[in-house]
């Protein structure tokens, strides 16, 4: 076991996977000699050489399609998409191609791309470097969506994300890289003391399909993902409610049984994301839920997200879900 | 208020076609390019000593059809008979394919009429290992490398023996025994996919060169210069070619661009780029040989504008009479490909109009034979079709609990 942040428990992950299979290649914008604008893959080029690790042109797009590519022939690539907002120019490319390749060719040809992606608020990033896009891509058969929260999950999901020979889109909280983030700005921990904060050394894996009940309760279901999952922790917490804490991990698919129990338990939830209320996965979650659990249920489900506009600048505390927010939806599901 | 001084009649440039349906086509009759106006620079040339070969055209087969020039390929002419052979088959598969088209046998069609030449010579010109990274006027490729009729047949009906399970419009052919790679309708993603494809090899250590085509107008694509820019960036053995047969859908290469060749936009990224004869069965087996080399010689990409004509349909829901004369590609000065090899090999007393008639009507046999035994394993109007519950399969490598619940609910 060592102490690491999220950014080393993800660099852990990539250096194992390029040790253990000599196919894994990483590239994107900044990722090669400087290690990434976070920092995730700092020291990669070095230790494995810039064949394996290398910037390319400023082209989402291009990467997308070269990841394609190079997936197709044998390789299995690692890339980075800088930040989440700027996914979109690889949009055609992840959407109409990784996603469709192996259903199209009938088997015949397959691409495992792994797309890394720093998502999410809380770094004063603006529009722009703020939003949380999962739901643009949950809407799309052919790809895995994965959240990370935490180092330990960080290492053993992106393992996984690697090894699989699906294309996967793996978001990283990047306001979670240095430290599990509950709401207050003015308090932002690091993963020193977090017991998620220690994290093997070496390889292990968590499947793809498989969500982390991050604390067990009674009352309440509250299902979260990426830096949410630490807001919503801090929310319960006020709530005084004894809720379970679901973190899904794995958005497509998701860990239908765990989530499925849980609230034919408690039978009532809340879902808590970053990204916009209308469409966003939190409305999936809901209808499915509904679905599965109708008649456990004893108040209806409760939504707390992103507010359906741009992503602010200064005032992005009151555009994110707050511990509050979260806590009063936690009452309201106790009223009925 | 003065009064506004700017033209407003035409704010902008909107590109014209030369000739519109009523027009008399004139293309002047012939090209002014002849074979042996350009050298045929080493392959390990700088790409700036191309410049000519990007503003000019490389021919071989001059308009009595005879070869000459330096770009003349040492090719036998047992290989010169089977790509006349090749393109033969391709358009009178394509012709069958489009009555049945009509017939209300196949949903939709797309022949490769005119540009026959272009996959047959640039296939036969690379290594049988080198990866194909098609658009949709391509599939003559699959002849070259020795695809069973059938099963393309089956294909493009989406019955039971359909390779891609009834999944895809027709032709839209993956063969991955042939390193043919599935075709995809979002015009232009191969392009930097194949740059993919070619550092992967590259980064394997293997000779093999990616090879991938796409039209004028979807050069207009952001994938066209990613692909081109990371080509020239990262020099993995890839031939990139822009098919310049002057049609997208209804809208003339004027409109897809202000620019002047398509081939000179390659000397910008410093690329070796030629302009090569789209028509001319020697000229692109001689400039496509050369970009094999110039892969193999480790010196990565070539890029190419290969000048043709779209003398049919974009696809079988076009009617080109609309926007353009009807008569218009027989005045081409390119002519047709398959006329032009013919007639070549008739001068030099390989071929002749009897062998041409007698291979006509065997490959017509042989097409007919295709056709009907494609037939027994499902036609379009009875099937059988592929089992619904191929719509559930292959979309991840295992099926997901959320895709099996939705095939359980379907009940197939």
């Amino acid at each position: 076991m060592a102490k690491m942040n999220m950014i080393a428990a993800l660099n852990s992950a990539i250096d194992l996977q390029m040790q253990r299979d000599e196919n894994v290649v990483v590239f994107g914008e900044d990722v090669g000699y400087v290690g990434g604008v976070f920092r995730v893959t700092a020291g990669l080029q070095e230790k494995h050489g810039a064949h394996r690790v290398f910037d390319t042109p400023l082209s989402e797009g291009g990467i997308a399609a070269i990841a394609f590519g190079m997936g197709l022939n044998g390789l299995r690539p690692v890339c980075e998409i800088q930040f989440a907002d700027y996914i979109f120019p690889a949009y055609d490319q992840i959407v109409n191609e990784m996603a469709k390749l192996r259903h199209r060719s009938g088997g015949e040809f397959w691409t495992p791309v792994t797309i890394r992606t720093p998502a999410g608020g809380g770094i004063k990033g603006g529009h722009h470097h703020s939003q949380s896009p999962e739901a643009q891509f949950t809407h799309t058969p052919g790809l895995k969506v994965v959240y990370c929260s935490t180092p330990y999950n960080a290492k053993g999901l992106l393992a996984s994300a690697i090894e699989c020979n699906d294309p996967v889109v793996f978001f990283e909280p990047k306001r979670c890289y240095r430290g599990p983030f509950y709401g207050d700005p003015h308090n932002v921990p690091t993963w020193n003391n977090h017991p998620d904060g220690e994290v093997p050394e070496e390889h292990y894996t968590i499947p793809l399909e498989q969500a982390r009940v991050v604390k067990e309760g009674a009352a309440c279901t509250v299902i979260a993902w990426g830096a949410m999952v630490h807001v919503a922790e801090e929310g319960i917490r006020q709530s005084g409610v004894d809720a379970e804490l679901i973190d899904l991990q794995t958005l497509v698919p998701w860990d239908r049984d765990t989530v499925v129990e849980s609230v034919r338990k408690t039978g009532r939830c809340v879902i808590v994301h970053e990204a916009p209320k209308t469409s966003g996965f939190g409305a999936e979650m809901s209808a499915s839920i509904q679905e599965r659990c109708f008649w456990h249920l004893e108040a209806p489900i409760q939504r707390v997200t992103g507010w359906d506009t741009p992503f602010p600048h200064t005032t992005e505390w009151d555009y994110l879900p707050s511990p509050g927010r979260i806590a009063e939806a936690i009452s309201r599901t106790q009223e009925a | 208020m003065p009064d506004r001084l700017t033209a407003t009649e035409a704010p902008y440039t909107i590109g014209m076609p030369p000739f519109r349906p009523g027009d008399s086509p004139d293309f002047g009759g012939a090209f002014t390019e002849q074979p042996g106006d350009l050298s045929r620079p080493s392959v390990d040339c700088d790409a700036q000593d191309t410049a000519e070969h990007a503003r000019g055209l490389i021919r071989v087969l001059g308009d009595d059809h005879v070869a000459s020039g330096q770009w003349e390929p040492d090719i036998p002419e047992e290989e010169l008979l089977l790509g006349l052979e090749h393109m033969v088959r391709l358009r009178t598969f394509d012709d069958r394919m489009m009555k049945m088209q009509r017939t209300g046998l196949l949903s939709f069609y797309m022949r490769s009429f005119g540009e026959e030449a272009i996959a047959v010579a640039q296939t036969m010109a690379l290594e049988e290992h080198d990866w194909l990274f098609p658009s949709y006027r391509q599939p003559g490729a699959q002849f070259v490398r020795g695809r069973d009729m059938v099963s393309m047949i089956c294909h493009c009906i989406g019955n039971l023996e359909d390779n891609v399970r009834g999944r895809q419009m027709p032709v839209h052919y993956t063969w991955r025994e042939g390193r043919f790679i599935s075709i995809s309708s979002p015009v232009g993603t191969q392009f930097p996919q194949a740059v993919g494809v070619a550092m992967a090899s590259a980064y394997r250590g293997l000779d093999e060169a990616c090879i991938t085509w796409l039209g004028d107008g979807t050069s207009a694509q952001g994938d066209f210069h990613y692909a081109v820019n990371f080509a020239s960036t990262f020099k993995p053995p890839v031939i990139l070619n822009v098919v310049n047969n002057q049609w997208a859908i209804s809208t003339h290469a004027n409109l897809a661009t202000g620019g002047r060749t398509f081939a000179e936009r390659g000397l910008a990224y410093d690329l070796p780029s030629f302009r090569v004869d789209g028509n001319d069965f020697l000229a692109l087996y001689a400039v496509t040989k050369w970009a094999r080399q110039r892969a193999s010689a480790g010196l990565g990409p070539t890029f190419i504008e290969v000048y043709t004509y779209r003398a049919g349909a974009h696809s079988s829901s076009d009617d080109p009479s609309a926007y353009r004369p009807q008569d218009e590609h027989t005045c081409w000065p390119g002519g047709d490909p398959i006329d032009r090899l013919k007639q070549h090999l008739i001068g030099r007393g390989l071929w002749d109009e009897d062998q041409h008639s007698a291979l006509i009507e065997r490959l017509d046999a042989e097409v007919m034979a295709a056709y009907k035994e494609a037939c027994t394993h499902g036609d379009l109007a009875n099937g059988p079709y592929p089992p619904a519950s191929t719509i559930f399969t292959e979309v991840y490598e295992e099926v997901p609990w959320h895709v099996q619940e939705q095939r359980e609910e379907l009940g197939k």
